[in-house]
């Protein structure tokens, strides 16, 4: 049984096919990437999967219900979480309210209680502080939480942004170019959080990224796109070796 | 208190009333409405009409006033909410330059420019001004709310509230409603203190001077809404002396803390004995360190 399948996806901007026929299945608690060159239309997969441009056509199944025509936050409800390859953090709010904000599910007094105190509330809100709280201790930030999100370096919004996705309980996490601007080191602790949260938290996650290690050293499976279309996929041995991918990212060779 | 006094006190609770409303919908949700005066038309006609041509009490009167601008929102919201940012402002300022103009042509109901004179009025600011600060203290409980945080996160990225399971358009049209509510009340109130209103004191003016008391005292403060309220609404009054130069001086004050405090007077700071502990702190460690430094 497949958590998430998408079959025939594509997208169309006018004359230009973002995304075409695009196939993939996602086994529950596996690592997957989608790979290719810079505008293959990967980011643009992202968006459709979470509802954020309707299809052109083709089918998305969650746990076999289809979410197509879904709105984001029903989508995001069915255990769908992502972050975005330019982080997009609440930048004047604290890094603790970012995480907070994502914890709306685990308060449940109606919005005209919100204008009045209650013990209700009172205890609702110190759960949420909680669980935030445990979920920045996750990501190292806990003794950063009353600093202001846009003010934190670079790496660190990468984690804010993470915790705040892992914040809404996902089955799914889907993690746009995570580790887009690190350096080595950074990259390596971000593939031992990401193995780290995949244990912890049950996680099927779908990646794209360009850091080459990153993806062969993390996915379990590959698709690689280009121009809208899959080329390849299977193992990262298997897609390693295949000449699509090679050419695609190399071009011609002389020789083959 | 003397008559003088007690317009303020009118003047500043009905302005609060009104601030508060846009303060959550401006400057929380993000949504910059450029229209509020048509709400407060739409809530002291609806008042004005039933007290004095229907003859309803004054308080059923009020209650109408501020329910028609809550109700008249929810039209008025549902295609615009979507709009972005400036798109917004303007369908906002269209719809009440339209009330203002539809007003001003129903002469047989409305008086048309004369207005409607004789409105019965209140007799004492005070519980006006108790009820705008209560006001205050439930808009502040709201924005501290996970309600109230989904609103903040909607003005700081509509795109990754939506993608962290917030129902934008709900908590959007949650806030106009609110706004409506509060809007409809301050015009009502506003009908009742006057005891004559005209479509000419629901025009753009009106609607400036309260979202420039918004951004004056800070977009992400209700406090500081509250402050300038205050300071915006007495500032002409203390400089009554200075006559045609007294608007000349507000303008200025609005440019100097834009210039020199673009965040707004209070910035993002809310009144709370934790602030005011912090604040008290500051004072005293900072006159220690001195004297350490002596």
């Amino acid at each position: 049984m497949y958590i998430l399948e998408i079959d025939n996806l594509s997208k169309y901007f006018g004359g230009v096919k973002a995304v075409d026929d695009f196939n993939m299945k996602l086994e529950e608690g596996s690592i997957t990437s989608i790979i290719g060159p810079n505008g293959a239309g990967k980011t643009t997969i992202f968006n459709l999967i979470t509802g954020i441009y309707p299809p052109t056509k083709g089918s998305i199944t969650l746990h076999g219900n289809s979410i197509l025509g879904l709105p984001t936050y029903k989508i995001v409800d069915l255990g769908l979480a992502r972050t975005f390859q330019n982080i997009r953090l609440f930048p004047n709010s604290t890094v603790l309210d970012n995480v907070r904000a994502a914890c709306h599910d685990m308060a449940n007094y109606t919005v005209l209680e919100g204008f009045f105190p209650s013990k209700r509330r009172y205890e609702q809100e110190k759960r949420i502080k909680e669980r935030s709280m445990a979920l920045l201790q996750t990501v190292g930030l806990a003794d950063r939480a009353e600093e202001i999100a846009s003010k934190l370096p670079y790496g660190y919004q990468r984690r804010l942004e993470i915790a705040r996705a892992l914040a809404l309980n996902p089955k799914i996490l889907l993690l746009d170019e995570p580790a887009a601007g690190m350096n080595p080191e950074e990259s390596q602790n971000l593939m031992d959080f990401i193995r780290k949260m995949r244990e912890k938290f049950a996680l099927t996650t779908l990646l794209i990224e360009h850091h080459m290690e990153v993806v062969m050293s993390l996915s379990d499976y590959i698709t690689v796109v280009d121009f809208g279309k899959t080329i390849a996929t299977g193992t990262p041995k298997e897609v390693q070796n295949n000449p699509e991918v090679i050419k695609a990212y190399l071009g011609y060779g002389d020789k083959k | 208190m003397t008559i003088y006094i007690q317009g303020i006190v009118y003047l500043f609770s009905i302005n609060l009333i009104s601030v508060m409303g846009l303060s959550l919908l401006t400057g929380f949700t993000g949504s910059f409405c450029f229209g509020q005066a048509g709400f407060m038309a739409v809530g002291a006609y609806t008042s004005g009409m039933l007290t004095k041509l229907v003859g309803w009490p004054l308080w059923l009167g009020i209650i109408c006033g501020a329910l028609a601008g809550a109700l008249i929102s929810i039209p008025i919201g549902l295609p615009t909410l979507k709009l972005k940012g400036d798109y917004f402002a303007i369908a906002t300022l269209g719809f009440a330059e339209a009330v203002r103009l539809i007003l001003e042509n129903l002469q047989q109901y409305t008086g048309g420019a004369r207005g409607i004179p004789g409105i019965e009025t209140m007799d004492s600011p005070l519980p006006v001004l108790i009820l705008a600060l209560l006001i205050y203290i439930l808009i502040r409980f709201y924005v501290s709310s996970t309600h109230g945080r989904s609103c903040i996160a909607i003005r700081e990225d509509e795109m990754a509230a939506n993608c962290i399971g917030i129902n934008s358009p709900r908590m959007k049209t949650i806030s106009f409603f609110v706004n409506g509510l509060l809007a409809g009340l301050a015009g009502a109130l506003l009908a009742h203190y006057v005891g004559f209103i005209q479509p000419s004191m629901f025009g753009m003016a009106k609607s400036t001077e309260l979202i420039i008391m918004v951004i004056f005292g800070g977009m992400h403060s209700v406090t500081g809404a509250l402050f300038s309220t205050i300071i915006l609404t007495s500032l002409p009054e203390l400089l009554r002396a200075a006559s045609i130069w007294r608007l000349v001086a507000y303008g200025l004050l609005v440019v100097i803390i834009m210039v020199v405090r673009p965040e707004g007077l209070l910035g993002s700071w809310e009144l709370s004995p934790n602030n005011l502990k912090a604040i008290w702190n500051n004072l005293f460690n900072r006159k220690q360190s001195a004297r350490e430094g002596n």
